[in-house]
């Protein structure tokens, strides 16, 4: 009877061994062909077709062309270094205004203290996106409209909205350690400078990753705000550009391949090393008040 | 239903119990949201009216600079001591008036009629003959928003005002009772302790205000507009006219209240399957891995979330192009590997009522949406007791039944809020839709060349920036908000009932 279970057993941790490799190979294969394919040359010379007949290249079809000219023949370099001016900047802003409202309304008590967190609730609510024109306006009315800092503030301005998840976290941390540290002659200031801002260090980093890496991510705003001033553009938006028909056909589809490759390796690397922070994030906030 | 009944069903029945519970509390649940609101309301015009008579006793019973503060901002605080104070005071009325006269006041006028002013402009030709130019002194638009601004402006003086009275009253009664006044700095110094809210909070709320609350206000009040492309520069009020058209089905062929309501409807059915083929299908993938006896977890899962750290618009381009029509995309070549004749099967074709591509659209999003569940869901299914599976397993349960009789209910009832929201975002999932058919394929029996695709969201998008119907982009908007809002409304009750209880302790 062991010997039996035992057997049924082995075989169906065999059946999902299989079952897994199956699903693992159909997931990464976008990837593996999207890796292979950045490397894909014509060895005559040349732009290689955009599609080919073969699913992975060739043996002798293998270089790294596509890398050296993405860097010296197209503004990917450009784009590259603006989205990180933007990260940056924006990473800085968004944290610093979601961790003091968070602070704000979780920790301090005043008079209007409920009625800015309902209204900020329901301004959440509305489709970001119907914003987006009147933002564009906005810019424009400031002369801000197609430069980076126009891009930054429409990234960031709004970031201290987004309070739900990191309030839920500075929530969990008891009252009693910012009430010692009052008796012990601490203003508020340095109760949240010196006690809170280190309990909360695992949601702020949290924080700071996701701000950083949503620039690398958006490509709609861009498109509304940059318009047509490919100067000024983010990776993203430069190499949806480089999908776009007119530039398919001048082969430019090779260099979004290589431009994806590049962009997600230090995005991915974020993202793995946040994961065990991004579960903590989604599941404390939801939808506590 | 008693407690003693309830606690004795097992977690499925208490899940249906307390769901039914709160659709049938839902319009008591409505009934209350818009109790408080009136309350609210009416609390706030309370308010309003003991200010007012609060700043009108003020203004009776003060003395002559007490009274005269109440047209020179910060003349009581400046005689009386707090001179920087005043001098504030002073300087955002006169930055104020300065601002209304030079510029909002104008446009402040307009707002009620909203139509661009222009003039006609003799421009003399090169052969000695003129030509008439029209040329625009303000667009409608500038108008809206300016006079927005002029209002939000307005609202802010009028509180800094009533605050700069109080002040001057307060220093007046101090001087009377022989006191002095505090000084600036140590006024400065309460916005680090007992003020220190108005500190953190007055950047970011100043931003939200300029950049979230003042384009909200503009596209809401577009949504009673006739703003598009025909009304470019000079658009007028129109009222719900916006709203009737989305709502009117009485016109033949595209009409806009056919394709709206198909819209709907898509999006609906998208966002049941997206969000309950992720659900199910991730947890399957995830209880896999999990499993005992299954080494290399953490490379299986690292595997699947790989797909999730590249970022979103890299894959779903990359997948957009690998479905693409042509006889070499990677879908084809793989079809014809099995089959042995070349292919050209096309995701986008306008067949079966669009039902091609959203069926691949459900099946891409299930690509996506896995890792997402399998990252969410690992920690809380390792916290299911082992001893259930257990017992469940000596009484004769197969591993179909322990899914559905344990896992399933455990899941459903710790992962449901985190569903709902799952579920908003899937009801508003612009890039999986934008990137991977654009709204596509169109069949051309939607108005303004919506596709069969398209969610709510992508029309929002379709109308506001490709079509320039900004007024009917901005009442779908408004539409979009009522649902997500209910639904929110919704999920807070049920995480409200949900928290206190204790099942599977």
């Amino acid at each position: 009877m062991i010997k039996s279970y035992k057997l049924r057993r082995g075989l169906a941790n065999t059946f999902i061994y299989i079952l897994l490799a199956v699903l693992g190979l159909i997931w990464i294969f976008p990837l593996v062909w999207l890796v292979l394919h950045s490397f894909r040359i014509n060895p005559a010379g040349g732009d290689p077709a955009t599609m080919v007949d073969h699913l992975f290249p060739h043996l002798d079809e293998y270089g790294i062309n596509n890398y050296v000219e993405l860097f010296t023949k197209t503004d990917f370099l450009r784009w590259f270094g603006n989205t990180f001016i933007i990260a940056v900047v924006c990473c800085i802003i968004s944290t610093l205004s979601v961790l003091v409202v968070a602070y704000a309304f979780s920790r301090l008590r005043f008079k209007a203290r409920k009625p800015l967190i309902n209204v900020g609730m329901i301004m959440g609510m509305f489709p970001g996106f119907m914003t987006m024109i009147a933002l564009y306006y906005i810019l424009k009315m400031m002369g801000l409209d197609q430069t980076l800092l126009g891009l930054i503030l429409c990234y960031s301005a709004g970031s201290g909205l987004g309070y739900l998840v990191m309030k839920g976290y500075l929530d969990t941390i008891p009252h009693a350690l910012d009430e010692a540290a009052t008796i012990d002659g601490a203003n508020q200031f340095q109760v949240f400078w010196k006690i809170i801002l280190p309990m909360a260090k695992p949601m702020v980093i949290y924080q700071i990753l996701t701000s950083f890496i949503s620039p690398w991510c958006d490509f709609i705003l861009v498109r509304l705000i940059m318009q047509d001033n490919v100067n000024n553009y983010t990776v993203s938006r430069g190499l949806w550009m480089w999908t776009e028909q007119e530039y398919k056909a001048q082969g430019y589809f090779r260099f979004f391949l290589a431009g994806s490759v590049v962009v997600s390796i230090p995005i991915t690397a974020l993202f793995l090393y946040m994961q065990k922070y991004y579960v903590e994030g989604v599941t404390a906030g939801g939808v506590k008040g | 239903m008693k407690y003693i009944d309830y606690i004795q069903l097992n977690p499925l029945q208490r899940f249906w119990y307390k769901f039914k519970e709160t659709i049938k509390n839902l319009p008591n649940t409505l009934k209350a949201f818009f109790c408080a609101i009136g309350k609210a309301i009416k609390n706030f015009v309370l308010k309003i009216a003991l200010g007012i008579k609060d700043f009108a006793v003020g203004f009776a019973q003060g003395d002559i600079i007490t009274k005269l503060s109440y047209i020179i901002m910060g003349l009581g605080n400046v005689t009386r001591g707090q001179v920087i104070k005043g001098i504030i005071f002073f300087s955002l009325e006169v930055a104020y008036i300065a601002f209304m006269v030079f510029f909002g006041g104008a446009y402040l006028s307009q707002f009620f009629h909203l139509e661009a002013q222009y003039h006609y402009e003799t421009i003399s030709g090169g052969r000695g003959g003129t030509s008439q130019t029209l040329v625009y002194d303000s667009y409608s638009n500038q108008i809206l928003l300016y006079g927005i601004l002029a209002i939000m402006a307005t609202l802010a003086i009028v509180a800094v005002y009533v605050a700069s009275t109080k002040s001057a009253r307060k220093c007046e009664q101090l001087v009377k009772a022989g006191k002095k006044p505090e000084t600036f700095i140590s006024e400065v110094k309460e916005f680090l302790d007992s003020k220190f809210h108005i500190t953190l909070l007055s950047v970011p709320v100043i931003l939200i205000c300029v950049f979230v609350l003042l384009p909200l206000i503009f596209m809401i009040l577009m949504a009673f507009t006739n703003y598009d492309d025909k009304n470019y520069f000079s658009f007028q009020w129109v009222g719900m006219a916006n709203f009737a058209e989305i709502f009117s089905g009485n016109t033949t062929g595209a009409s806009m209240g056919y394709t709206f309501g198909n819209i709907v409807l898509w999006t609906l059915i998208w966002a049941v399957a997206a969000t309950f083929s992720n659900y199910i299908l991730g947890m399957v993938v995830a209880l896999m891995i999990n499993k005992k006896g299954i080494k290399l977890k953490k490379l299986w899962r690292t595997l699947f979330v790989m797909t999730i750290a590249v970022p979103q618009f890299v894959t779903l381009l990359l997948i957009s192009q690998m479905i693409g029509q042509s006889q070499d995309s990677p879908l084809n070549l793989i079809i014809s590997m099995f089959t042995g004749a070349p292919s050209q099967f096309n995701v986008m074709a306008p067949l079966y009522d669009g039902w091609i591509a959203r069926i691949a659209v459900i099946i891409i999003n299930i690509w996506i949406g896995i890792p997402y569940t399998i990252l969410m869901t690992t920690g809380i299914l390792m916290n299911i007791p082992e001893d259930l599976y257990e017992s469940a397993r000596i009484d004769g349960a197969g591993p179909v039944k322990s899914f559905t009789k344990i896992t399933l209910p455990y899941m459903l009832f710790v992962t449901t809020p985190h569903m709902i929201t799952n579920f908003i975002g899937n009801l508003n999932n612009f890039n999986v839709m934008y990137l991977l058919t654009g709204g596509g394929p169109s069949m051309g029996d939607y108005a303004y060349g919506a596709g069969k695709t398209d969610l709510l969201i992508t029309l929002l998008y379709r109308l506001s920036v490709d079509k320039q119907k900004y007024g009917l982009g901005a009442a779908i908007g408004i539409l979009v908000f009522i649902v997500c809002a209910t639904l929110s409304l919704i999920t807070f009750n049920m995480t409200k009932s949900a928290k206190d209880e204790e099942a599977f302790s």
